[in-house]
């Protein structure tokens, strides 16, 4: 560092240093490595290397999508892409310390587990950018934070729910009850009863991630009680839905050609924009911590509701929904960020 | 109140149970007839795994369903032979074998599966067992509901039920098999194998166990996902001390934890508002516990159960 900033210094017009010019030229230094720390004074020629750590197999619906925005990336040719799936919890510091020793200039995946940890992790590698999926918010220098922020196309998909319930019954089957969790549910409750007041909601956690005979059993129960539009929050869901001839929506990712008549209405998130800003932030040196998440927002184009079909929903909600998705783009409508848990309310 | 005793009555409530409490039934027989041999097999959770995904990838692959049933039942016995040859002849410790042939046979499957599909944005699904459509049965009062949500499957879970207690109770060989896990020197006296009897019993024992995790990728869903077993495993090597190594009892503390199970689920639409979700879903989990702590004081385990024989020795 000391050598680097010396070029740039008009310290050195005679040979010999003096007392006052080494004092400056020691704060010069101080000052240059405060700066490179906040800000990755270097940019990085394309491809960047890129690794992601992913606790879930990619086909998981929440990482799909990460997975998907780093393909798009690579096949630009933006970027080298390295990544392990189903990684514990456990043995998340490990992996990501040995990306992170390999030289990667962006890491990349979710730390709902590990934040402490990884934010160490984070700190042991002032030059590598890292952006991860986290529940609190970013850590200087390098360490930023997304999460699924489509609580706008779920209310949107709500208002939908909301108007396709003939039992006024809305059952809703979730993984675990957490902030990201437990947001989508909350805006999607709101946007069913902004159009239906009456409307009762069954709120069911199986606890698991990735279990969907479970999901599907609890989707069975919510059927029984008299649910007729279910939440697929996760895996299972929709089968039941299906063999039971009820209404699903889709969360995260579009099902609705492995279901159709059954997804009436899918709230989409799109990594895209949040992936692209943080390669460009580092290929320019411009990477701080920050807080990736407005780059989830409908706005940003991070998420965004599949498109309706006229067959199953009428043409009058149809055009509610559009209009109150232009609301919401356009900074008239602000939808609730609530991650309190959901209750049943019937 | 009355609507939490309510569901007890629903004809579909008793059909979820059959569904959730039919691995479990394959998992504890599993587990009873190693265990009835002196052995115990925590591979079980792995074993799970890869039954799960060799029989779906073997219908998959085209094969038809029995056929891929047929195919998980010989990957649970491959590990039980693994297991077996470890920790018979070998006398190496059951748990640290057991623990090992779970995390080998978990990751097999996951590295296979991957293999298969290295590029699938969601997992690829089959045509999973329809429920039985018979003529007469699904007629009946009550049963007829729970029993046509049924698969054939589940059908084959009962008859193993009843095949493995004639076996163990009522043939020479059910006798040799309970003998060896209660004293094999007199297995060898009578100048039977005390090994082959063993590995025997784990090899088919693990296949049951490998059918416990095929029902839930070929019958309750069509599709394999990783991590989708889910500590069931676990909960088998639990019920197994509950049932006493009973086949009877194996089928009724299976079907306790399901209905537990169901119920949870019930009870969280009804009282989900006022009571939190997390308690229901411990529910199942300290009935296994209570269930134990009842039962085990008496539990009367196979003599021999987990000492390794050494021909011979004193």
């Amino acid at each position: 560092m000391l050598r680097k900033s010396s070029g740039s210094l008009p310290l050195f017009s005679s040979g010999v240093l003096d007392r006052r010019q080494l004092l400056a030229l020691g704060a010069g230094a101080l000052a240059l490595t405060v700066a490179g720390r906040e800000a990755f004074a270097a940019g990085k020629a394309k491809p960047i290397k890129v690794a992601a750590i992913y606790t879930v197999p990619v086909e998981q619906q929440w990482v799909s999508r990460i997975h998907k925005a780093l393909k798009a990336a690579e096949a630009r040719g933006d970027i080298t892409y390295k990544f392990s799936e189903n990684v514990a919890n456990t043995d998340y510091e490990r992996v990501m310390r040995q990306y992170s020793e390999e030289g990667a200039d962006l890491v990349v995946g979710e730390v709902f587990a590990v934040e402490r940890p990884a934010r160490k992790v984070a700190a042991d590698y002032p030059k590598t950018a890292y952006l991860m999926g986290s529940s609190f918010g970013p850590t200087k220098p390098n360490f930023s934070v997304f999460d699924n922020f489509i609580h706008e196309p779920s209310f949107l998909t709500g208002m939908v729910a909301g108007k396709a319930t003939k039992s006024n019954v809305i059952g809703l089957v979730g993984g675990y009850a957490i902030p990201e969790v437990n947001r989508l549910m909350q805006a999607f409750m709101e946007g069913a009863v902004s159009v239906n007041p009456n409307v009762k909601f069954i709120v069911t956690f199986i606890n698991s991630w990735y279990d969907p005979p479970k999901a599907k059993e609890a989707a069975f129960a919510q059927i029984d009680k008299g649910a007729d539009v279910l939440y697929a929050e996760r895996f299972g869901v929709s089968d039941a839905a299906k063999e039971r001839g009820v209404k699903a929506i889709g969360n995260v990712i579009d099902t609705s050609a492995q279901y159709p008549g059954t997804i009436i209405a899918s709230a989409l998130w799109q990594m895209e924009p949040t992936i692209d800003k943080a390669i460009k932030e580092v290929m320019d040196g411009t990477f701080v911590a920050a807080d990736y998440g407005p780059y989830s927002y409908m706005a940003e184009g991070g998420a965004s509701l599949a498109p309706l079909d006229p067959k199953l929903v009428p043409p009058e909600v149809i055009e509610m929904v559009l209009v109150k998705e232009k609301e919401i783009k356009d900074g008239l409508f602000r939808v609730n960020v609530n991650d309190g848990e959901p209750k049943s309310t019937l | 109140m009355w609507e939490a005793l309510d569901i007890l009555t629903q004809a579909n409530f008793w059909a979820a149970t059959i569904r959730i409490a039919t691995p479990l039934i394959f998992g504890v027989l599993g587990a009873l007839l190693c265990e009835r041999a002196g052995v115990l097999n925590l591979g079980i959770e792995g074993i799970f795994v890869a039954g799960a995904m060799s029989g779906w990838l073997a219908v998959y692959l085209g094969l038809p369903l029995w056929g891929g049933v047929a195919v998980a039942a010989g990957v649970g016995a491959a590990f039980g032979l693994l297991h077996g040859v470890l920790t018979v002849p070998l006398g190496l410790s059951q748990h640290v074998t057991g623990i090992g042939v779970t995390l080998l046979a978990t990751s097999m499957a996951y590295f296979g599966y991957r293999v298969a599909f290295p590029n699938v944005a969601t997992p690829p699904r089959i045509e999973a067992f329809a429920p039985l459509d018979v003529p007469l049965i699904g007629d009946l009062p009550f049963i007829g509901p729970i029993l046509a949500q049924q698969t054939g499957f589940t059908v084959l879970a009962f008859a193993c039920v009843g095949v493995l207690a004639f076996v163990l109770a009522r043939t020479p060989l059910g006798l040799a098999l309970r003998a060896v896990g209660d004293n094999p020197e007199a297995v060898e006296a009578q100048g039977l194998s005390v090994v082959a009897l063993r590995i025997g019993a784990v090899m088919a024992g693990s296949a049951l166990m490998a059918l416990g995790g095929a029902f839930l990728t070929l019958s309750a869903f069509n599709a394999f996902y990783f991590g989708m077993i889910n500590g069931r495993g676990w909960v088998c090597i639990a019920l197994t001390v509950f049932a006493s190594w009973r086949p009877g009892k194996a089928l009724l503390g299976a079907l306790l934890f399901g209905a537990l199970d169901a119920y949870q689920l019930r009870i969280q639409t009804i009282a989900g508002g006022v009571v939190p979700s997390q308690i229901f879903l411990m529910l199942p989990y300290i009935f296994s516990i209570a269930a134990l702590v009842l039962v085990a004081r008496r539990a009367d385990y196979p003599r021999a159960l987990m000492k390794p024989y050494f021909k011979g020795q004193r």
